[in-house]
């Protein structure tokens, strides 16, 4: 909670002048209050060639709790949303910058009426966070900074310098040093991408601090080559923030009891939630190949299994054939974002009778979902650890019994096609396999087999002479003529 | 019906749907009133003010009659007689009401109050709201109700009770009468014997084994037949007298089998086929007496489908009873109890298809049949068929209830060619067909032995489906998860939050005076199944590979590559073995609750994003900002207060550092790794949750001993008496010299491991008390500070504590349904409570 700002100078602009540019006294330590704790200004230096202002936060942690308490019983504070053992108290965090912007208001404005000259013209500055969080890294820093005209020096802290195998922390001392901004600028840049490279989950500003951040960027923001990112990353912040208020904690508290990150558990939901906005095009064509196999089996009632965010059942509304439609998902989030974008409450009754929405899982048999016309398992068989793929198998192919069964999974072969991808690495962090043609149709063929059904095979996306497909698809048909006619 | 002189006493059946018949004013609701509970009884009048505020509004009588319906169907469905009060005197609307018996498998029973016109009509009048009621309804009432009367029977009341004029309805008495099948009172215990097929030698020498003398046990044992006592086999009359004369002497009880009840039409002269094995029974009994088969007939008339047995646990009947049907009494019910369920299907070999009804069914009461032949009698959810094909060159098998212990004798050769090949009918187990999730899905009541019934809300459940189907190991290798454990009631001793005085005088209160200090080891918790071989794991269980599995506190296996968890259960083994552990435990698994470590081992990522995260942050940024103050206080500037609170958080997040660096260390492979065992849970056939942990300790310091390989750890311990003040402070001395060396803190449990306050709950399995210099780990780097310390001392334990007993008493239900071979899912049920439990929302910090 820490960083100084620094002044060279001579006698005839002499650097304590920055104690009129800040509206603080360099001879005296003043305190602030601040939402978040206590602000101290003191300048461990000011003569005419060097004057340093240091800015410390002294964070209260009975404010940060109170901010964070949940729905513990007996007014303890939950699991999710205080954090007892965090960095706020020591990080140059948002917590930082939102102090910054109170002890230095007018001076972040530019306003300076014994200084008028000096507050309107660059000046050889030099700004110091020992410790700032930079989700992205020293590299990330320096694509912030340098375009705005500063010399960037960031230095990667290490985690724990008895365990040098952990690598760096996410902390950079930084070093800013420029002669072409003025003070002013200088702060509003800090004001602005402290909070953006901290990125922290637990951020407790309320949203109309979101706003009046991004109105600090007015002037330099526009321009900016890395805008996109600086102003995705306030909404996300936004967004995570109203996602802690709202959605349950029941699996922040099971990642706890297990000594893991929330990200380890809570993952079912992929970070790029905007999927939907720059589709890409495989997961269109696979939904094409998807539908277009159900059209063929004239299949009308269907399950999608695993239907994560409800991207393929908004593909299967369009078509009145399919009357009834129900996506299975064991992720209780997934299921929520799905009703949310199918917009399922405000849907007419017709139209949202044909749809239905529900948690299950195929590491169980259920009976609900017997008797379908067909089941879609798209990119999901990666999902489950090999050990548990036979539950899947019996729950889908031995009980539910569908007609007709669609299976999609990536081709591992096809991997070496991805320029992104390095060697050797799955598609997605919770791929706990990825299948190679023959592997894929040497399962198929064993659990059509098992279960009496046929299995025919179909690539999805360009298929590559060498490699194949990026996405391989199997269509399973019930053999049984009585079963078919049961269900 | 018995008359006496003081009235009419009508007996009612104790489950049965009673249809009240009578006119408008013929004092039905009286009577009803009289004899009935005020909730047994649920009347038009009542249900028509429901719907429409007006009792007599009979535009509003179709939504009366539906509300009624539906409310005598829950009723019937939860097992409750019902009382309908309505005039019932059109056949339409006692025909809705004989459905909805037929429906819930109760008797419909008839009592008709047939109560001259001139009194109905005196009785409206007197009642202001039914005084202006037309003499035409009352009349064509009656009219209808004569028109009724010797139709009763034939529409399907099992019972009809006809009262003739006002007096007779004024004195008559209803007594309930038990079901035939309900013999919960019988507590046994029994030998259940599965289907004999007239084997009678066999049954001779199955009786004899079980200790029956002429017949008769001299410990007061009860023989159970499920049935099928004829046909196929040598000596069917043998068998009938036998079993006729066990049955009247009051030594057993007999179900009716298919066979029999074929045997038994055809004595009625009915026309059977003489297929499957009657031809023989036929011409054996054309050597016996008239006389005997005159008793025959009548023992086999007299046969009740099925029997509810010792206070509900067990249910005895021929093919297997789904549980809906349990108790009830319609002529399904005995069907399915004679033939069981078929899917409609013929096989191969022209036999009806089985429908698998064992696998749906979910029941608490224990189901013992026969009917379908199987190699080895074997339990799947809670049911067990006894039909070992004896007839067939099996064996005649019987169970012994409560003992669940199964005793058979061999076949003495094939007297029946069989149609088709004895075959396994219960799949499951082996071939790895999942849980249903109907086990486990939405809002649940778990019943356990030590806290009765622990309730798991939807959204945990939910959530806890999500963890267990994403990334938990296979559920048959997950047969415990541990309870969260709370910790010592918040000490006021000056700079400490945590102290074991408090915890000794927790258990002193408890009335348990004698505990174990266990030193905590600050690594992950890992709870370890390890067989004997992948053969043992195979039989107990049904995986194919692995030896074991090591999972963590959410049921996610340790190590994600199988190699590693195999080479240390490898380690385990071996130490088990040299122990010579398996002979002296007989069995070829153990449950073992662990501490792997170290702690980086498996919080590596937390340890990153978090607590080294913490330490790293405080480390780059004091040096500079102390430097600051320094300087500017030499500048003159008043910052001694906050230079002073700087340089003590720069010490408190040092000490910080140095906590969580105790923990962590590097390993290479399995080099570093250690495993603390501080529990055997379980071995095949017991639990040992109770097995007191001076004698566990013993168990696991010679596992120690054994382990040639480093892996495992010894936890050290302490006996504390919490009634001697000088035993209790070296308990707190134990505890200060352990942490001061920078130790977690410790664990004190009762030595008896499974204890009981005076008034018979539970006692808390354990309290921890954690170091002081641990809990910066837990409680933030600057927790010891004064003002932060008082404000932490305002901690909630309640409800840390009554969920800490919740899931113990869940993972105990858990080992004992383990122990008991009960079903995956009912020990799947448990295990699954305590996940869901862990994601209810409590002061993470405890």
């Amino acid at each position: 909670m820490f960083l100084t700002i620094s002044l060279n100078g001579d006698a005839a602009e002499p650097a304590t002048d920055l104690g009129y540019l800040l509206h603080k006294h360099p001879g005296k330590a003043q305190r602030f209050s601040t939402s978040y704790g206590t602000a101290h200004v003191f300048y461990p230096e000011a003569d005419d060639a060097r004057c340093t202002a240091a800015l410390l936060l002294e964070t209260d942690p009975a404010a940060l709790v109170r901010r964070g308490k949940g729905k513990g019983r007996g007014g303890a504070p939950d699991a999710a949303l205080a954090q007892y053992v965090n960095d706020r108290p020591y990080a140059a965090s948002s917590l930082l910058a939102v102090a910054l912007s109170t002890v230095f208001s007018s001076a972040m404005r530019g306003v300076c009426a014994a200084r008028p000259g000096r507050a309107a013209a660059p000046l050889p500055l030099r700004i110091e966070v020992p410790a700032l969080p930079a989700r992205g890294g020293a590299a990330l820093v320096r694509r912030l900074f340098e375009p705005l005209g500063w010399t960037v020096d960031a230095e990667p802290v290490p985690l724990d310098t008895e365990f040098p195998q952990w690598g760096d922390s996410r902390y950079v001392r930084l070093v800013l040093e420029s002669e072409t901004l003025t003070l002013a600028e200088a702060l509003r840049h800090l004001y602005v991408l402290l909070p953006v490279l901290d990125d922290a989950k637990h951020y407790w500003v309320s949203a109309d601090e979101v706003d009046k951040l991004l109105r600090a960027g007015e002037g330099w923001l526009p321009g900016h080559p890395e805008q996109r990112l600086i102003t995705s990353r306030y909404l996300s912040r936004r967004w995570s923030l109203t996602r802690q208020a709202r959605e349950a904690l029941e699996l922040v508290r099971l990642a706890e009891a297990d000594d893991s990150e929330v990200e380890a558990i809570d993952n079912a939901v992929g970070e790029e939630t905007d999927a939907e906005e720059r589709p890409t095009p495989l997961a269109v064509l696979r939904r094409e190949a998807i539908v277009a196999a159900l059209r063929a089996r004239g299949a009308t009632r269907v399950l999608d299994l695993g239907c994560g965010q409800g991207q393929l059942i908004q593909e299967l509304l369009k078509d009145v054939r399919f009357t009834e439609i129900v996506g299975v998902d064991v992720s209780v989030r997934a299921l929520g974002i799905a009703s949310r974008r199918l917009r399922l409450d405000r849907m007419g009754e017709r139209q949202a009778s044909r749809v239905q929405l529900t948690q299950g899982s195929l590491a169980y048999t259920d009976k609900r979902l017997k008797g379908y016309d067909a089941a879609v398992l798209s990119e999901v068989v990666e999902h489950l650890d090999l050990p548990r793929l036979p539950a899947l198998e019996y729950a889908v192919f031995g009980h539910a019994r569908p007609r007709t069964v669609v299976v999609t999974t990536p081709n591992a072969e096809y991997n070496v096609r991805w320029e992104s991808l390095p060697a050797g690495h799955v598609r997605h962090a919770d791929h706990r396999f990825e299948w190679t043609r023959a592997e894929f149709r040497d399962w198929a063929a064993e659990v059509a087999g098992r279960h009496d059904y046929e299995v025919e095979f179909a690539p999805v996306g360009p298929d590559d002479p060498e490699v194949g497909p990026p996405t391989q698809l199997a269509l399973f048909t019930i053999r049984t003529e009585k079963e078919a006619k049961a269900a | 019906m018995t008359e006496t002189r003081d009235g009419r006493v009508l007996p009612v059946t104790d489950l049965s749907l009673v249809v009240l018949v009578g006119a408008s004013g013929s004092g039905k609701s009286t009577f009803a009133r009289r004899h009935f509970k005020p909730t047994e009884v649920i009347s038009s009048d009542f249900c028509r003010g429901l719907v429409s505020d007006d009792e007599n509004d009979q535009g509003a009588t179709r939504d009366a009659f539906d509300v009624l319906h539906y409310i005598a169907g829950k009723r019937l469905a939860a097992g409750r007689r019902t009382v309908v009060d309505a005039t019932s005197v059109q056949q339409d609307s006692r025909r809705r009401l004989i459905e909805l018996a037929r429906q819930y498998d109760v008797l419909p029973i008839a009592i008709v109050l047939d109560v001259p016109e001139e009194v109905c009509a005196a009785r409206n009048a007197a009642r202001t709201d039914r005084a202006d009621m037309p003499r035409r309804v009352i009349q064509r009432h009656i009219r209808e109700l004569r028109r009724s009367l010797r139709n009763l029977e034939r529409e399907g009341f099992r019972k009809v009770h006809v009262l003739r004029g006002a007096e007779e309805a004024e004195s008559a008495t209803v007594v309930t009468e038990k079901r035939f099948n309900d013999l919960t009172h019988l507590t046994g215990p029994f030998d259940i014997i599965g289907d004999i097929h007239g084997c009678s030698v066999e049954l001779e020498s199955l009786l004899g084994r079980l200790g029956y003398v002429e017949g008769a046990h001299p410990e007061g044992r009860t023989a159970v037949f499920v049935g099928d006592l004829v046909d196929r086999g040598p000596d069917s009359p043998g068998v009938l007298r036998r079993v006729m004369s066990m049955v009247e002497a009051g030594q057993a009880l007999c179900v009716p089998g298919n066979h029999e009840n074929k045997y038994g039409r055809y004595l009625k002269g009915r026309n059977v086929r003489h297929a499957h094995g009657l031809a023989e029974t036929i011409a054996q009994m054309e050597g016996e007496s008239d006389e005997f088969r005159a008793r025959v007939r009548q023992f086999l008339d007299g046969l009740v489908s099925h029997y509810v047995l010792d206070g509900g646990k067990l249910v005895v009947c021929h093919a297997g009873l789904p549980e809906k049907y349990h108790g009830r009494t319609s002529g399904r019910v005995r069907s399915h109890a004679l033939y069981g369920d078929t899917t409609g299907e013929t096989d191969e070999f022209g036999l009806p298809v089985r429908y698998p009804w064992a696998e749906d069914y979910r029941g608490r009461a224990a189901v013992v049949y026969g009917h379908t032949p199987v190699p080895e009698a074997s339990w799947l959810n809670n049911t067990i068929c006894l039909d070992t094909g004896a007839v067939f060159g099996g064996k005649l098998t019987a169970l012994r209830w409560p003992e669940r212990e199964l005793v058979d004798v061999p076949a003495e050769r094939v007297w029946y060619e069989p149609t088709r090949p004895l075959r396994t009918e219960a799949p499951g187990g082996a071939d790895g067909r999942p849980l249903d999730l109907a086990d486990v899905r939405g809002r649940r009541a778990v019943e356990t032995r030590h806290a009765g019934m622990v309730a798991v809300r939807e959204e945990n459940a939910a959530a806890a489906l999500e963890v267990m189907s994403r990334f938990a190991i296979d559920p048959r290798l997950l047969p415990y998860l541990p309870p969260t454990m709370a910790p010592t009631a918040t000490s006021e001793v000056d700079g400490y939050l945590e102290h074991p005085r408090e915890a000794f005088a927790q258990y002193a209160a408890d009335g348990v005076a004698r505990v174990v200090c266990e030193e905590k080891h600050m690594g992950s918790r890992a709870v370890v199944l390890v067989c004997r071989d992948a053969a043992a794991a195979t039989k107990r269980f049904g995986v194919e590979g692995p030896t074991g599995a090591l999972y963590t506190r959410t049921g996610r296996p340790f190590f994600d590559d199988r190699k590693t968890t195999e080479e240390i259960l490898d380690r385990l083994r071996t130490a088990v073995s040299d122990a010579g552990l398996w002979s002296e435990l007989d069995t070829d698994w153990l449950l073992l609750d662990t501490e792997l470590m170290p702690w980086s081992l498996k919080a590596a990522g937390l340890l990153r994003s978090q607590y080294a995260a913490v330490g790293a942050a405080s480390a780059a940024v004091f040096p500079g900002a102390l430097a600051a103050l320094e300087a500017a206080a030499s500048r003159g500037a008043e910052v001694t207060g906050l230079l002073d609170r700087q340089r003590e958080r720069a010490l408190d997040a040092a000490a910080f550092t140095a906590a969580y660096r105790r923990y962590c260390w590097t390993t290479d492979g399995l080099r570093g790794v250690r495993l603390a065992p501080f529990q055997i849970l379980a071995a095949e056939g017991r639990s040992l949750a109770a097995l007191p942990h001076d004698e566990q300790l013993a168990l696991l310091d010679r596992l120690v001993e054994h382990d040639g390989s480093g892996l495992l750890a010894t936890t050290r311990r302490l006996y504390v008496d919490t009634t001697d003040p000088e035993s209790v402070a070296a308990g707190v001395d134990w505890w200060l010299e352990m942490t001061g060396r920078g130790g977690e803190g410790m664990v004190v449990k009762p030595l008896t491991a499974l204890a009981h306050r005076p008034d018979g709950r539970l006692v808390q399995p354990g309290i921890k008390c954690r170091g002081r210099e641990y809990l910066r780990i837990i409680y933030g780097p600057e927790y010891t500070r004064p003002d932060n310390l008082s404000r932490l001392r305002r901690r909630f334990l309640n409800h840390k504590r009554s969920l800490a007993l919740r899931e113990y008493a869940l993972g105990l239900e858990a080992l004992s349904r383990l122990a008991d071979g009960e079903p995956l899912w009912r020990v799947h049920e448990a295990v699954f409570g305590v996940l869901a439990l862990e994601s209810e929302p409590v002061d993470p910090r405890l």
